[in-house]
């Protein structure tokens, strides 16, 4: 079946019963989504569907069909990172690093559709993914600063924003 | 056809002001008649006005309620420990949190929307602040809320505060609330104005509400049933007000007496019939509502969520056994001994359960035949029967679909609000927990999904109204309340 990923479409071969995860790291090499509890309660695996903030581990591919997934991959590359990557970054909210790709991508879709989010908002929001080594603070801080990047620039953070 | 005119009419038509229509009705019907009709209206007139004028009064007497005195709070006496502890335990039965503090607010600082079908009330704030909270409440004035649902200023309170229930308390009972609530950290707050438009913002017509619906006084004990019983009774129908959310209600906003425990709906949720018609697929008997009580779960009914949610864990901490034992006793009196058909359809249900899916269907409906059940069934093998046919407990696995209340309910609400938002963790302590669905799943996909588990997962007809629901769900136009599970551990315990 089609699916389209980063805005590209994939023509996968696959059962439909396979969750997206599976997919997106098996066949598409794209390896930002983590397979952490398989379960639902982790939140390493989150991508976003159509702008929501959905568990990949779970969700099948029968359900996808004529929808935009979009993973950590398809929001900015090594030399011009997303601002909430560059965030990350310069906060230096990764510890390990696994639970990373998912709290970015909750955020992206938390901040998409509310740039203006609170503190408290991003709070409860990021609430379905845990992160085991403690770095919290610091993951919110980097939310918070790219929120503020993302109000300034007045984009929806697509890309750019250095 | 045209009457004379008389000369005394002709003398008023030239020296007074007529407007054209008076003139013109003198000379249809003759001053003198015209004159007299008036005076009969005129008298009519008075006794409507005073009519007006009794039954006016008759209604500001009802309405009227006098503004008690506001205490000064540091003159009210220090509490007995004991007793404090005793209203505690109380204001956890009577569950006063889930209303009356916001999520992440101060305890008891009111502000909580109340969506109702007549408009949002906002839950105030009973904290002991002198200015925005009950802080200058004397418990005459306290006791008059609790039994009248008047405020100490002595406006009428809408019945979404349940005084209704609340009436039934003891004195005693209403004076460790009290005590209770005097010793809470003051916070000031004002809750935002209600959203409730004319005529019902005009709070004296809650009189007569109150006149029509609310049977104010003490719970009398039945001395033809066991303490227990009354014990319950006075539990469930007092303090607990399970009827609040489980009772139906009419038009004008008040439980159906007649149709008690015959189902209702809360916050978006619906709230199942506790009489004979409970959808239970398993006929819920005395030990297994303790057991649910006191945990929130049970094997062959699934867990509590919504807000029943924060009652099981408000009973967990509150309820002592005995309590528990005796508003069993009292809710079992209106679930009913189950009859044998009924039992033998609940036993089957257990037992298919058991055995491995490889060995026999787990198919208790029809199943679908419809498009919709046929696309639903694959999105529900690809997404939940991998927990829920699992055969491994929560945390890890979730109920037999076909032993869950949810698809043999009366509508799809419950299932979709699950499905759409899970069951989200309790804080701090282990719990059940259930992801949910909502960015993954279009409007289609769900009513499909929701069609095959009805057919599948009860013996009922089809629910009728899933396109609706679910429609109204997304768009936000029915708002439900997600709450944490209860914490209860189900995790296996380790040999």
């Amino acid at each position: 079946m089609k699916l389209n990923v980063n805005g590209r479409d994939h023509e996968v071969e696959v059962d439909p019963e396979t969750p997206l995860l599976y997919v997106l790291r098996n066949e598409l090499a794209l390896n930002g989504a983590k397979f952490g509890c398989g379960l639902g309660q982790c939140g390493a695996c989150t991508v976003m569907v159509d702008g929501e903030a959905v568990f990949s581990c779970l969700t099948p591919l029968l359900v996808l069909e004529g929808k935009r997934i979009t993973t950590i991959e398809g929001l900015g590359t090594l030399e011009n990172p997303a601002p909430l990557q560059s965030s990350f970054i310069a906060e230096q909210a990764a510890q390990c690093g696994y639970c990373i790709a998912g709290m970015i991508m909750r955020a992206q879709a938390i901040l998409q559709k509310n740039p203006g989010a609170s503190s408290a908002e991003i709070r409860a929001g990021l609430e379905p993914n845990l992160c085991r080594c403690g770095t919290h603070m610091r993951i919110l801080r980097a939310v918070l600063r790219a929120a503020g990047q993302m109000r300034t620039v007045g984009s929806s953070a697509k890309r750019s924003v250095p | 056809m045209r009457r004379r005119i008389t000369q005394r009419e002709e003398h008023i038509f030239k020296n007074r002001l007529l407007t054209a229509g008076t003139r013109k009705a003198i000379e249809a019907f003759g001053y003198r008649e015209l004159r007299a009709a008036l005076r009969v209206e005129m008298k009519l007139l008075k006794v409507l006005t005073l009519l007006f004028v009794i039954v006016g009064g008759a209604f500001i007497a009802i309405a009227w309620r006098p503004s008690i005195a506001a205490v000064d709070l540091s003159s009210v006496q220090n509490f007995d420990a004991p007793l404090v502890k005793r209203g505690a335990q109380l204001a956890a039965l009577g569950n006063c949190t889930t209303c009356h503090t916001a999520p992440g607010g101060p305890p008891f600082a009111g502000g909580v929307a109340l969506p109702t079908p007549f408009g949002v009330i906002y839950s105030t704030n009973i904290t002991p602040e002198a200015e925005s909270g009950i802080g200058g409440w004397s418990e005459l004035a306290f006791r008059r809320a609790m039994r009248e649902g008047v405020d100490r200023e002595g406006r009428h309170l809408y019945p979404a505060f349940p005084y209704d229930h609340f009436t039934m308390l003891t004195d005693t009972d209403i004076a460790a609330l009290y005590a209770y609530f005097m010793v809470r950290e003051p916070v000031y707050a004002k809750a935002p104005p209600n959203e409730v438009s004319f005529p019902l913002n005009f709070r004296p017509l809650i009189a007569a509400w109150k006149l029509l619906f609310l049977h104010a006084g003490p719970y009398w004990p039945d001395p033809e049933q066991s303490d227990a019983w009354n014990r319950g009774a006075y539990l469930v129908e007092g303090l607990a007000h399970c009827g609040g959310c489980h009772t139906p209600r009419n038009t004008f906003g008040a439980e159906k007496s007649r149709r008690k425990f015959a189902g209702g709906d809360a916050e978006g949720w619906t709230a199942y019939a506790l009489d004979g018609s409970s959808p239970a697929p398993v006929p819920w008997d005395a030990e297994a509502l303790q057991i649910y009580l006191r945990s929130g779960w049970h094997d062959h009914h699934g867990l509590a969520r919504g807000p029943m949610a924060p009652i099981i864990d408000s009973l967990t901490e509150a309820a002592s056994a005995q309590d528990l034992q005796a508003m069993t006793v009292y809710l079992m009196g209106f679930l009913g001994e189950p009859g044998a058909e009924r039992r033998r359809a609940g036993q089957s249900r257990i037992d298919r359960v058991r055995i491995p899916p490889s060995l026999e269907s787990q198919t208790v409906g029809q199943g679908g035949t419809s498009q919709d059940a046929v696309d639903g069934e694959k999105i529900y093998q690809a997404t939940c029967a991998s927990c829920h046919e699992g055969h491994a407990r929560g945390p890890f696995g979730g109920i037999d679909l076909s032993l869950s209340t949810g698809p043999s309910g009366p509508d799809a609400r419950n299932v979709l609000n699950v499905v759409l938002w899970g069951l989200p963790p309790a804080e701090g302590v282990r719990s059940p927990s259930m992801p949910g669905f909502a960015g993954a799943l279009t409007q289609k996909q769900l009513v499909d999904l929701l069609t095959f588990v009805r057919s599948r997962f009860s013996d009922k007809p089809a629910w009728k109204q899933i396109e609706k629901d679910v429609r109204e769900t997304l768009s936000g136009q029915r708002s439900v309340m997600v709450h944490p599970s209860p914490g209860t551990d189900l995790t296996p315990v380790s040999e």
